[in-house]
């Protein structure tokens, strides 16, 4: 390995200071068309709500309920991914509005903003991508990384994952009260279960609006809407666990192990961010409609900076990674999801030891790079 | 008020998670109930520094009584500020808005955008008028109001609505400014003063008169200041000097006091690392830095009002280590204690459950 070694200990926090030096350049610059974008966003996303459920209860017209359901997916999508998990992250929180804020927010989902908030803003985004600590959805329910040992029971992870892909909000909802865990033993049932009942309050209270409250209110048109809200819903789900896949999971990402964090210096931590993420290339509307999370890598650098920033710095990260010789794995979205399937049907089966080359085409390249970072990751510790 | 309940839930849950009024508030920001908000509806410049702003508050908003203030937060460039500000405009809203009226402090955060920038049309947020630096119910024979520069903006509401009600008791009125065009109101105080005979206006022109008011002085220009009720507003050397003189005279209790600025008796102390547990932030902070300030600047949801240290809205729960109280420099703190975030600065590594 010491052959792939390129990156020394003075290179990683080289690049770590470059780093910070972005992030604070950013933040000095935050102001009133930063505020000006999420208030727009938001009052769009509010707008196509209520115009597109406005529009569904003319749905005995066909037409009606196709432009009505496709307002509502979009309004949720919006709601859900630019909104809803940038505000959660704290990006708008130097705002300081008293509406918009990570600690008064609730989204629309079946998961409280509470529970997600600590699986995935602290879990999540401190063990991005260290096996056996981040609870990432993907890292339970399927095998991702050859590491993981096989199980027959991961045969069936395309269905799972498909299933995963329709139900995303619940799957999140449930798994973020850790049943597993309590399970195994590593958590108590009592607070579990007060976590359990969290969610399912608010996982009830969404179910009465979209299937019984709308439906009801729309009379004779209470099929459709409750049909239209239903595949509004899946849309969202599907689009949502796609785009949060190719985020981490596209050949080239990244996996590292508990050792390998154990003193982890700031640089350290930005590039084990780095090579855990993949970017979705793609035009302005789409990377609003994917959250920004498009722009994974930046914001797996950056949680807390606001989302509209995130192409902006993009092409500095990019410079960046040119310049010390890091991979930066980006691709379009049919690359990227093609590329998260082939793993997922390749590791339903045992296997492999380590990467083959023939898995994904410059794989070797990029794991060689990847790689060299890990001398000094242990000569730190 | 049952359907009305019922109602507002059927509401709710065709809207959850968010609020019926955070759709009504698309179509106009006042309709909000649940957030107060007003729209700027005119700016009058009053002297060269100072300007007053009329707002016509949203629904549900509480009429003040005259010598309150009200909380406004205002967004500039991107970020909201809250400061309280006295009401100037008399009570009972005629044409259904409510004035401030505001003096730059230079390098300030809030006061110059209020100032020079604002525009009408635009949507601030507001609470409701609070403060006790109000006229009894039972009017007092004899008033004595001691103000200087904007500390005149609670009394003019008070002198406003005195003079709406075509009743004006004895007033006398002591006001400082550095010069005759720098007197916040002054035609209309002069006005007042030809119109009502009980009204007597003493304007001290600090910069050609020289110095700020003695209690010396003030004894001569109202000889029966010991036996009136008393108000006193404006900065924090003029409201310690009264209270002395007041509480020499044992009647301490005869005078009201407005703080626009908290009193600051401590140089503060070596400072340290403030984590906000419920928001997740964590920062170094001096050891003269309001533990308020601290947090807004790290963009923590922070609780406030008078930003005095005299309402309590600002209170926290300390969840370890000790702060210092700004007004005196002690001390203090233990866990689970709260702690007024306004007037009060970290002594070393703390925690605060915000
Ligand atoms: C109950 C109450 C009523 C008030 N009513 C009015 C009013 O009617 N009109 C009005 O103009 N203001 C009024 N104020 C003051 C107002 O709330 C703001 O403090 C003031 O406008 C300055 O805000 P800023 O954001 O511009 O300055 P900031 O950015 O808050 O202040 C910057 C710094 O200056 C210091 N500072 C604060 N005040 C002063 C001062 N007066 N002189 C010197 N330094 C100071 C602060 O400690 C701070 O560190 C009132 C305050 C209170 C508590
Ligand atoms: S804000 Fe009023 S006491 Fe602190």
């Amino acid at each position: 390995m010491a052959g792939t070694t390129q990156l020394t200990a003075v290179d990683v926090e080289e690049f770590g200071r470059a780093l910070d030096r972005l992030r604070e350049e950013i933040l000095a610059s935050l102001g009133e068309g930063d505020a000006r974008y999420i208030r727009r966003v938001i009052t769009v996303q509010r707008s196509l709500e209520a115009g597109g459920r406005a529009v569904m209860f003319a749905s005995l017209l066909p037409p009606a309920w196709l432009a009505g359901t496709a307002m509502l997916a979009t309004a949720k999508i919006l709601e859900n991914m630019e909104i809803g998990h940038n505000v959660l992250h704290g990006q708008w929180d130097w705002m300081r509005d008293p509406e918009i804020h990570s600690t008064v927010w609730e989204w629309d989902s079946g998961s409280s903003a509470e529970q997600w908030k600590h699986s995935h803003n602290y879990v999540h985004h401190t063990y991005t991508n260290v096996l056996g600590k981040d609870r990432d959805i993907g890292y339970s329910a399927l095998r991702v990384h050859p590491e993981q040992p096989w199980h027959p029971l991961y045969l069936a992870q395309p269905l799972y994952n498909l299933m995963l892909a329709v139900v995303f909000e619940w799957g999140i909802a449930i798994y973020d009260s850790e049943l597993e865990r309590a399970w195994r033993g590593e958590k108590n049932w009592a607070e579990t279960l007060t976590q359990l009942s969290t969610a399912l309050r608010k996982g009830g209270r969404q179910v009465l609006k979209d299937y019984v409250a709308f439906p009801l209110l729309a009379g004779p048109a209470f099929l459709p809407v409750l049909f239209g809200n239903l595949t509004a819903n899946t849309i969202r789900n599907v689009w949502a666990h796609m785009i949060i896949f190719c985020g981490h999971f596209p050949e080239g990402a990244e996996v590292f192990t508990e050792e390998q964090i154990e003193g982890e210096t700031r640089g350290e931590w930005y590039l084990r961010q780095m090579l855990g993420s993949a970017n979705i290339e793609g035009s302005a509307l789409f990377h609003i409609l994917t959250g920004n999370l498009s722009f994974q890598i930046e914001h797996h650098l950056f949680p807390d900076l606001p989302s509209n920033r995130y192409a902006q710095i993009a092409p500095e990260v990019r410079a960046l990674c040119a310049r010390f010789g890091i991979p930066y794995n980006t691709g379009s979205l049919p690359r990227q999801t093609s590329s998260v399937w082939k793993r997922i049907l390749r590791l339903a089966l045992p296997g492999p030891a380590r990467w083959p080359v023939d898995l994904g085409d410059d794989r070797a390249h990029r794991s060689e790079h990847a790689h060299a970072h890990r001398i000094p990751a242990e000569s730190v510790v | 008020m049952a359907v009305g309940r019922f109602l507002r839930e059927a509401a709710t849950s065709l809207t959850t998670p968010l609020l019926p009024d955070d759709y009504l508030g698309l179509i106009d920001p006042l309709w909000s109930h649940r957030r107060l908000r007003g729209r700027v509806e005119a700016l009058r410049p009053e002297t060269a520094d100072a300007a007053t702003i009329v707002i016509r508050p949203g629904a549900g908003w509480k009429e003040h009584r005259a010598g309150q203030y009200v909380r406004v937060g205002v967004d500039v460039d991107g970020v909201w500020q809250w400061r309280p500000y006295s009401v100037s405009s008399p009570p009972g809203r005629p044409g259904g808005t409510f004035s401030i009226t505001v003096k730059i402090l230079v390098n300030g955060r809030l006061s110059p955008y209020l100032v020079e920038r604002i525009r009408p049309g635009a949507i601030v947020r507001l609470e409701h008028p609070q403060g006790q630096f109000v006229l009894p119910r039972a009017l007092p024979e004899r008033l004595l109001f001691v103000t200087a520069g904007s500390g005149i903006t609670p009394v003019m509401s008070i002198l406003r609505g005195l003079a709406l009600g075509d009743e004006m008791p004895d007033v006398v009125l002591v006001h400082s400014a550095p010069t005759r065009d720098a007197v916040i109101f002054g035609e209309e105080l002069r006005e007042l003063a030809r119109r009502f005979p009980g009204l007597r206006l003493h304007e001290r022109h600090t910069r050609t008169r020289a110095g700020r008011l003695t209690m010396t002085e003030l004894a001569t220009v109202c000889p029966d200041w010991a036996e009136r009720a008393a108000w006193a507003c404006g900065p924090p050397g003029l409201l310690a000097d009264a209270e002395a003189r007041w509480r020499r005279a044992g009647i301490a209790d005869r005078l009201r006091v407005e703080r626009f600025r908290p009193v600051t008796a401590s140089e503060g102390g070596a400072g340290g690392r403030v984590r906000f547990a419920r928001s997740g932030r964590e920062v170094d902070a001096d050891g003269d830095a309001p533990l308020l300030v601290v947090g807004e600047s790290a963009g923590v949801l922070m609780p406030s009002g008078c930003r005095t240290g005299v309402c309590r809205s600002c209170v926290a729960r300390l969840l370890s280590g000790r702060v210092r109280d700004l007004r005196t420099g002690r001390e203090h703190g233990d866990t689970d204690d709260h702690i007024q975030t306004c007037v009060s600065a970290t002594a070393g590594d703390i925690e605060i459950d915000l």
